[in-house]
């Protein structure tokens, strides 16, 4: 397989579209016919609903989907991360189990990592994992976690020897959430919006069947899956991929889709909206003011600045080049571009930016804005951790000394939750 | 747009970047910026005949090489990180680059290949006294005489305007509208005067007319868009040249802080100090991502070409300043002394911030300039 050329593996999945896309299947019957050939994910092994071919050739069996507008299997949201933890550290009775119910999309996901007492610390994980009767019975709280309320699974992140130190101590399972020690709650946020939950953990139980990788081997599980969720951040949340066509797979894929990204409406508003810029200005009568001129001009500076650093590095990779500071450093900037965007959307909107909802003359949207851009400061890494990466991976600087790796966990100070 | 540099760019960049650590450590800039002349003819005859630097962007035709905007800024971002004295500025960037934009195929012919060879330093007269570089700022209008044209009045901030062996005037036509002029610097009714410059490396001088003859280069009624076009090509070397300098002040700061200790550990292992070197990365690969862009959109005629260019300069100065700032609080009490090499850069960020319009006036002049993709 792994010697196949792209024009074969063009001429493949051509072949295979033609003899079997039909958009008036039902989205899992099609899916399931998918899985089997392999084209759904073709980079995964054939043992596994794949074909074994490398990544980089997935991009052309993509664009032959997007051809005739065929649709894949189940990849948004956190089943993706799922999948690839599965698929590198699980079990074959993890893989059978798992795989399927992810790509037809019947079951969904959710990433139980963050606690109230641990978010930019993610090793400082305290929900407990103790081993009772054969089973392990798990205790403590999560936050932030996306699509709890409907997940059908969850990846947990507990800890199971508290004499170890900090990073040995975790293991990793995956979490039946359809049972009466999980408890979800909706977590409303500044903006409004309820994006995410808490999930509180009363004696919930784990067969000891779904433990992920050894025990004391968490930490570097967890690594697996963030490092998928850093890679895909874009994919999973892409917003505009559903089709307007009108067969019934269709409309089955637009159900999902809306019930996946349903999250994620606020999203371009915490990026600052710098589109929006000029023309709120021009409509508001205040394009000719000079001090809005310098304010809107600021931002373009940042924003454009920004995004031709991210087009040089992604140069840089393309031709082989080594990565230089220029990858790293997209996500604080995106900080800075949503705070400026934020300051000039007020100076345009004047008293307006008092308003909110249909009475601030966008419907809303400026107001969530102005409400919303914080998060990009926070979320999938705060400015400050973005400032550590920065400074210890591009610029070498020395790690801050620490006080919580050289110690059993249990004599590590923490917070009280 | 161009989003990386071709191999021959890099190796042009290297290559350049040796000659100046060699030719140009700060003991060397020390020298040159305590000489009223501020610079080392030696140097300048190596970078004009060895490296072709004089030559880079005027065509073959004038006795140039024929490269374009973004080897020009490449040589400019390296004299920058280098602090280099000599005159390229003012007469390779700016000089020759009038004369390209406005004068006709025989004043080209006539007054480029001296340029190019650096047998003949130029500079260019713009700005007046209180004044600034903006067209309406020059009010300094030329009179028929003749068959030519008298200046009178005065020009002030003329870089290694000393220095130069020809002027280039900017200044009004006699219906109006910006025009290029040109005369001989030891010509008939012109005086020169040094200025006193903060930042010593680069040297500044006043020049006053009185009824100078002086040549008009091209078609007067061309001469505003030749002014803007040359002005393009400033602002994106300037950008360049000060993210050049930012960076080696960024790198500079690293390395001192990476090497001082203080209660009892490396005062780089300390977050606050780990925050700011990233936060002036952050500020340094913004701008030098602007600085590049301007060069490479000139080079492309990219409709919106002027808006970066000035975008590049507003976003530069921001951005020198700050990192001198910053690299002087990280050296602590010793970034404050005067040997320390801290200031000279701090002092070039600081004369740069100013040269050619501050960021408030280009980031109106790139607001007017915007196109649709805004």
């Amino acid at each position: 397989m792994s010697e196949m050329t792209v024009e074969q593996v063009r001429a493949d999945v051509q072949a295979y579209l033609k003899a079997n896309w039909d958009p008036n299947l039902g989205l899992v019957e099609w899916r399931l016919k998918l899985m089997d050939s392999g084209w759904g994910m073709p980079h995964w092994p054939e043992k596994w609903y794949g074909r074994g071919l490398p990544l980089g050739m997935t991009s052309v069996v993509d664009e032959e989907f997007a051809k005739v507008g065929a649709v894949g299997v189940a990849k948004m949201g956190i089943r993706v991360l799922a999948a690839a933890t599965i698929l590198e550290h699980g079990t074959d009775h993890h893989k059978e189990k798992f795989l399927r119910g992810i790509l037809t999309g019947e079951e969904t996901w959710c990433q139980l990592f963050s606690e109230p007492g641990s978010g930019s610390d993610l090793a400082g994980a305290a929900t407990r994992a103790d081993l009772k009767d054969g089973k392990w019975i798990i205790n403590g709280q999560k936050v932030w976690t996306t699509s709890a309320h409907h997940a059908h699974y969850g990846l947990l992140l507990a800890r199971t020897d508290w004499d170890a130190v900090k990073h040995k101590g975790l293991s990793y399972f995956i979490l039946d959430m359809h049972q009466p020690g999980v408890d979800v709650h909706q977590l409303k946020q500044m903006n409004g919006h309820a994006s995410f939950n808490q999930v509180f953990l009363t004696d919930a139980v784990i067969e000891p069947e779904y433990q992920v990788a050894e025990l004391g081997e968490g930490w570097k599980v967890a690594t697996t899956t963030l490092m998928n969720e850093r890679r895909g951040a874009d994919s999973a949340r892409k917003y505009d991929s559903a089709s307007d066509q009108l067969e019934r797979i269709y409309e089955e894929e637009r159900a999902e889709i809306a019930t996946v990204m349903a999250p994620y409406t606020w999203y371009p508003q915490r990026m600052g909206r710098v589109d929006m810029l000029v023309e709120r200005a021009k409509a508001l009568g205040k394009y000719d003011d000079p001090a809005t001129r310098q304010e809107i001009a600021k931002v373009l500076t940042l924003a454009k600045s920004a995004e031709w650093t991210a087009r040089r590095a992604r140069a840089a990779s393309a031709a082989g080049k080594p990565q230089g500071p220029e990858g790293s450093i997209g996500k604080l900037a995106a900080s800075i571009v949503a705070r400026a965007a934020n300051l000039a959307h007020t100076t345009i909107a004047g008293p307006d930016a008092m308003l909110t909802g249909d009475d601030d003359g966008t419907e809303g949207v400026v107001a969530e804005i102005l409400v919303s851009t914080p998060a990009i400061s926070i979320a999938g890494g705060t400015d400050e951790i973005q400032r550590n990466i920065i400074s210890e991976r591009i610029l070498k600087m020395p790690k801050e000394m620490r006080t919580d790796t050289d110690r059993p966990f249990r004599d590590v100070p923490r917070n009280q939750v | 747009m161009q989003f990386s540099f071709s191999e021959e760019q890099e190796e042009f960049r290297s290559m350049l970047r040796r000659f100046l650590e060699a030719k140009s450590p700060p003991s060397a800039v020390r020298a040159q910026m305590e000489t009223d002349q501020g610079y080392d003819p030696d140097v300048w005859a190596s970078l004009a005949g060895e490296l072709g630097v004089t030559a880079l962007h005027i065509p073959e035709e004038y006795g140039g090489a024929g490269f374009g905007v973004s080897e020009l800024a490449i040589a400019a971002e390296e004299m920058g990180r280098a602090l280099l004295c000599a005159p390229f500025f003012a007469s390779t960037v700016m000089a020759a680059t009038a004369i390209m934009n406005a004068g006709s195929d025989d004043q080209k012919r006539a007054l480029l290949p001296d340029l190019a060879s650096g047998e003949v330093i130029a500079t260019l007269a713009a700005a007046e006294p209180g004044g600034g570089w903006a067209p309406d700022q020059i009010k300094m209008t030329a009179t028929k005489a003749g068959d030519g044209y008298t200046l009178t009045g005065t020009k002030s901030y003329v870089l290694d305007g000393m220095n130069a062996g020809r002027i280039v005037i900017a200044a009004n036509a006699p219906g109006g509208g910006i025009a290029f002029f040109t005369t001989s610097a030891d010509g008939q009714g012109v005086s020169r005067t040094a200025l006193k410059s903060m930042d010593p490396t680069r040297k500044l001088a006043r020049i006053d007319f009185d009824a100078a003859p002086v040549e008009l280069l091209g078609d007067a009624a061309a001469g505003a868009e030749a002014y803007a076009q040359t002005m393009d090509v400033m602002l994106t070397c300037i950008a360049n040249e000060m993210n050049g300098g930012a960076e080696r002040l960024r790198e500079d700061a690293l390395e001192y802080v990476s090497m001082r200790m203080q209660f009892g550990r490396s005062i780089a292992s300390f977050q606050t100090t780990k925050h700011k070197a990233a936060d002036m990365l952050l500020d340094v690969e913004l701008s030098k991502a602007a600085g590049y862009s301007a060069a490479s959109a000139l080079d492309d005629d990219d409709p919106d070409a002027r808006a970066v260019a000035s975008m590049a300069k507003a976003a530069a100065s921001e951005a020198y300043f700050q990192t001198a700032v910053h690299a002087v609080q990280m050296h602590g009490g010793i970034g404050f002394t005067f040997d320390n090499d801290t200031h000279l850069w701090f002092k070039r960020a600081k004369q740069s911030e100013a040269f050619l319009g501050d960021a408030n006036l280009h980031r109106e002049r790139m607001m007017q300039h915007w196109g649709t993709d805004a």
